[in-house]
């Protein structure tokens, strides 16, 4: 985990520094207010980890000399099929368009989207396909 | 389904049937990245096929001065359309989305992508937007036709009214998101789903650059969603964020678009230089020269490339040109060391010259020189005399067709077998690449000429008199050499689908893990996974004796010249080995 940590973390202080030189050369806001959410993209996932990483075993992925049998164990659930990414697809769609052809089609996508969610709750609570 | 690492779990047969939904249910409910890859790649080649025709309209059209084959509104839609198909619906998803998808799991001998739902719903969101942005043209006004860059003014509802340009922010919007859950899922699954021994400088480096690839699209994706949003507003609520009439700032535009659109030149060639990274270690038969360099030099490319957006406005008179254009120069210096760790990786390696290897090898002289016409780029004088010319046009052709095409071909041909199980055929793939290679020389180096020459990008005519027309016929006799070069590509792929020839789990006798399973692989992906005790495991495991440098100039198993007609003799899918004594690590349970 340290690793991921450090790669975070040196973006955050690269943009951190980067973001104070152009402030203090140009003045200009919107550029230094994008950097300084790139510095905090990089702190705050980066933070994270690395505080866990002081605080956690070596996981099996960051020992070089870990064995296959070191890793054994449920390694995550991964659904099988599911519609419901493609109905919010589609509903996520209906509703970008009603900013072109008005709301009604936002009404469609509020109403596959809603199902869409409906559909994802039920599906993990029943745990078949997950 | 959960996937239990059991060293007690028996091995499923090597070609065992994902249990599920068939057909054309299968594409539409499958949350298997493979299948996702899949469409992501094809779809993707659909909308660059799309975008080339119009390139082809447009070289036609400027063929020959006061030409009238197209108006001027349509020139404007094909212009913009090529540019925002290309880069946002070809270039980026058929690497983050296509190829990485595919590959990234793989190569970190994961079951899946971390949050394959969320994997599932990108690809449907980018679907989605493709098909808004491109009905554009079906509307009453036409399709958007404020060039891909969108700048304000030009792109509010005075100036560019109509529903197209809305359905083209809409797409925008769209397939931002897509991409921002493409790089959270990237990015997790590079994190979290790493197979036991694959410590992070063990990962190959493609699955590195997509990785940071990921992190520049959670920078810069973001932004560009905002400021659609700023300018949906502008035509729509009243707002002046980008008008000087109501208060606000045009240029503010610029700042916010360059902030994505630079590291977006990124997003599009980090992923493409990975793959090339992959294609010169594996023909070369040897690791790759200077590994750690290669990631530090990613990630400082990453880095600084989200530093130097302002280098597209210093026309604008609001840059702060020295910072700019230091930042601009230094990119150069992490592209270097990659340049010379590519050609160490060559350097005394026995190399194989297959169509991925071609490719790989015409993406470095081709992205060399669009990169060296960047450098000049960087310096604001030059960059005041070219900018908005033909320079800049054939500047940034060169770069991204240099990446996303040459590098993109290279990846497509070098995992096709890994994809489908089935070779592409050489001679077809070799002509493919020369009729690409001789065609791009053709095309671009006269449109350097016609920017110093002062031809201004984006004019649907000119004149008799400006002396134009010898160099621009000549650019559009090379575009249709790149026709022929993917036509004849798409007919490689229909012969291998029509007439397959098996390529077996490891046909060019690489290293990294993808090639440790089967092809196409078994849901889930892996049945055993070989020991990870480098980067290469692959080849650690088919050639223990030359697991070190020396030796490497005879590969154990020379790949066939001819594609092979039965499964490789290089293990894939294997009984595990007693002697390292750990069972498998991907059986699958339940």
């Amino acid at each position: 985990m340290k690793v991921e940590a450090y790669v975070l973390l040196f973006i955050g202080a690269f943009f951190g520094l980067v973001c104070a030189t152009y402030w203090f050369l140009s003045y200009e806001t919107s550029g230094t207010l994008m950097l300084l959410g790139a510095m905090l993209l990089g702190f705050f996932p980066g933070g994270y980890y690395f505080w866990w990483s002081r605080r956690m075993k070596p996981r099996p992925e960051d020992d070089p000399a870990a064995t296959r049998a070191d890793g054994a164990g449920v390694v995550a659930a991964f659904p099988s099929t599911s519609i419901w990414p493609f109905v919010l697809g589609m509903g996520a769609a209906s509703i970008g368009l009603s900013l072109v052809f008005g709301l009604w089609t936002a009404t469609i996508g509020f109403v596959l989207g809603g199902g869409a969610l409906l559909g994802v709750i039920r599906e993990s609570r029943r745990g078949g396909t997950i | 389904m959960t996937i239990a690492a059991d060293p007690t779990v028996v091995l499923a047969p090597v070609h065992e049937e994902e249990h599920g939904p068939t057909g054309i249910l299968k594409w539409l409910t499958s949350t298997d990245h493979k299948v996702i890859g899949k469409s992501y790649t094809i779809t993707s080649l659909v909308f660059f096929c799309m975008a080339g025709m119009m390139a082809m309209v447009m070289r036609t059209q400027l063929a020959s001065p006061d030409n009238t084959l197209v108006s001027q509104h349509l020139y404007n839609e094909l212009f913009t359309m090529h540019g925002s198909l290309m880069l946002y619906l070809f270039a980026g998803p058929f690497a983050f989305g296509g190829l990485a998808n595919f590959i990234v799991p793989l190569q970190c001998g994961a079951p899946d992508m971390a949050f394959p739902r969320l994997n599932a719903l990108s690809y449907w969101l980018y679907l989605g937007g493709g098909t808004i942005m491109v009905s554009g043209f079906l509307t009453v006004g036409g399709a958007a036709d404020f060039g891909w860059v969108s700048y304000a003014p030009l792109s509010n509802a005075t100036n560019t009214p109509g529903a197209g340009p809305d359905m083209w922010i809409v797409a925008i919007l769209l397939t931002g998101f897509s991409a921002i859950f493409t790089g959270v899922n990237i990015a997790a699954t590079t994190f979290y789903l790493r197979a036991p021994g694959l410590t992070m400088f063990r990962l190959p480096i493609f699955t590195w650059n997509m990785l940071v690839t990921a992190i520049l699209i959670l920078i810069a994706f973001p932004v560009l969603a905002s400021a659609m949003i700023m300018l949906w507003c502008d035509r729509h609520l009243g707002t002046h964020i980008f008008t000087v009439a109501g208060g606000g700032v045009p240029v503010l535009w610029q700042n916010l678009f360059w902030f994505f659109g630079h590291p977006e030149v990124y997003i599009l060639a980090l992923p493409y230089f990975g793959i090339v990274t992959d294609v010169l270690a594996t023909f070369s038969r040897k690791p790759v020269f200077g590994y750690r360099g290669m990631v530090f030099a990613t990630i400082s490319i990453a880095a600084l490339s989200t530093s130097v957006w302002a280098h597209h406005m210093f026309t604008t008179g609001t840059a702060l040109l020295p910072f700019f254009s230091l930042m601009t120069y230094l990119i150069a210096v992490p592209t270097g060391v990659k340049f010379f760790n590519w050609i160490g990786t060559m350097w005394r390696g026995s190399l194989v010259f297959e169509t991925p290897m071609l490719y790989a090898v015409g993406f470095l002289v081709v992205f060399l020189f669009g990169g060296v016409t960047g450098i000049l780029l960087a310096s604001p004088p030059i960059d005041f005399a070219v900018h908005d010319t033909y320079f800049v046009v054939a500047h940034f052709h060169e770069v991204l067709f240099g990446s996303a095409v040459f590098g993109g071909f290279a990846g497509l041909y070098f995992w096709y077998p890994k994809f489908t199980g089935r070779m592409t055929r050489e001679g077809l793939g070799k002509a493919s690449f020369w009729f690409m290679f001789v065609g791009f020389w053709i095309t671009f180096v006269p449109q350097y000429i016609l920017g110093l020459h002062g031809m201004p990008r984006r004019i649907a005519e000119y004149g008799q008199g400006t002396g134009w027309q010898f160099l621009n016929r000549i650019s559009t006799g090379g575009a249709y050499l790149l026709f022929i070069s993917v036509a004849l590509t798409l007919v490689n792929f229909w012969v291998s689908w029509r007439q397959p020839v098996a390529a077996g789990d490891n046909p060019w006798d690489a290293h990294t893990l993808e090639w440790g399973t089967s092809s196409p692989p078994p849901h889930h992906n892996f049945y055993w996974i070989p020991p990870i005790r480098s980067e290469r495991p692959v080849w650690d495991y088919n050639h223990p004796d030359h697991t070190t440098l020396d030796g490497h100039g005879a590969p154990a198993a020379t790949p066939a010249k001819e594609p092979p007609t039965v499964a490789s003799p290089t293990v894939g899918v294997a009984p595990a080995s007693p002697d390292d004594g750990d069972g498998a690590a991907g059986g699958t349970a339940e």
